[in-house]
């Protein structure tokens, strides 16, 4: 994070040096993009939030845990919808694997996790429009699925 | 006049939305602390908070960066290395791109609409997307942490064939003149 702050405020610097003019018209651009998606991007967090705090990891634990089809279909199911960060899945993974959920439960829910957000839709539809969005989760889905089944079979 | 009308409400719906969802998970939030027994309330409110962070922590600066990147970047050089005449060449470039990058997908969108604008091809848009959530080198470390090289490597190394692969799709199941909609914001493709 910090890292991305000094990358831009050298990048700025050196475009101030350069053009003070165009520094200005690209800080505005970049800021009214940013206002431009400030509600909708508010309504997914908001969304997003409520399933996170409804959806416990130790219900997860219970659903995802078990051996069969259920849990692996379950995976994909809940990483498709839900948007958890990075720094709160993988933990969540290391725990579930200890619970006993195998490698293609969790290649599945972290893969879906990654690739597919149904809640984060509204966000992708504003720039992509509902068809490209709609089409490029469910292609994400299906890619999701093929990881999965590859990684049960390299690790097995 | 009836479709009119249910048309109108759903604009109004589609504007408004996003703030109704926000103000009630404040008022919940809220609410909770009030009630010291509604843990849901408070733990839907903390949630949002870490949420919000990190979107003020990302957000700003990509989107300066995109701000600059529009105005710096010629659309020659674009059209070179990741245009529709470029092939698998652009691969590599695009999975740099992604891999140096941190954050939710969402942070995503506008830098590849950005890209979008300046004459990338459409497949390779969606290999910098495929490539964002699959293989962010932040990430990464985080999850050979977690789970393990092995995990980490096999799932890295079967994603790159499927995400080129989805993105090569996905480019032939759109329309050719296919325009994503973010494009018509701050004035269109000529920049």
């Amino acid at each position: 994070m910090i890292s991305l702050w000094i990358i831009t405020g050298v990048a700025l610097l050196v475009s101030l040096a350069a053009d003070r003019k165009k520094t200005l018209a690209a800080i505005r651009r970049g800021l009214k993009m940013f206002v431009g998606v400030i509600p909708i991007l508010l309504g997914v967090l908001a969304a997003v939030s409520l399933v996170l705090t409804a959806v416990t990891p130790r219900m997860l634990e219970g659903i995802l845990s078990g051996t069969g089809l259920l849990p692996f279909l379950s995976a994909l199911g809940v990483g498709s919808i839900a948007l958890i960060p990075g720094f709160i899945a993988y933990p969540l993974a290391a725990v579930l694997r200890q619970s006993g959920a195998s490698v293609p439960v969790l290649a599945a829910f972290i893969t879906s996790l990654m690739m597919v957000g149904v809640l984060t839709l509204p966000l992708e539809a504003r720039y992509f429009g509902w068809r490209a969005a709609l089409l490029r989760n469910g292609l994400a889905f299906c890619g999701a699925v093929i990881v999965a089944a590859g990684m049960a079979w390299v690790l097995r | 006049m009836n479709s009119l009308l249910v048309r109108k409400v759903r604009t109004v719906a589609g504007k408004t939305w996003p703030w109704f969802l926000f103000a009630g998970v404040v008022v919940v939030w809220a609410y909770s602390l009030l009630r010291a027994d509604f843990a849901f309330g408070r733990k839907a409110g903390e949630n949002l908070t870490s949420f919000l962070v990190e979107m003020a922590s990302v957000l700003p600066p990509m989107f300066l960066l995109v701000g600059l990147f529009e105005i710096w970047v010629p659309r020659k050089v674009i059209e070179r290395y990741a245009g529709l005449r470029s092939g698998m060449r652009a691969v590599p470039w695009m999975i740099l791109l992604a891999t140096l990058q941190a954050g939710p997908l969402y942070v995503a969108f506008p830098v590849a609409i950005g890209l979008w604008r300046k004459g990338c091809a459409p497949r390779n848009v969606f290999i910098y997307l495929g490539a964002f959530s699959a293989m962010k080198i932040p990430m990464l470390t985080f999850e050979v942490a977690f789970l393990g090289w092995r995990f980490s490597l096999a799932r890295t190394l079967i994603s790159i064939p499927v995400f080129i692969i989805l993105a090569i799709a996905m480019e032939r199941l759109l329309p050719a003149d296919f325009l994503p909609p973010g494009l018509e914001e701050q004035g269109g493709a000529e920049i």
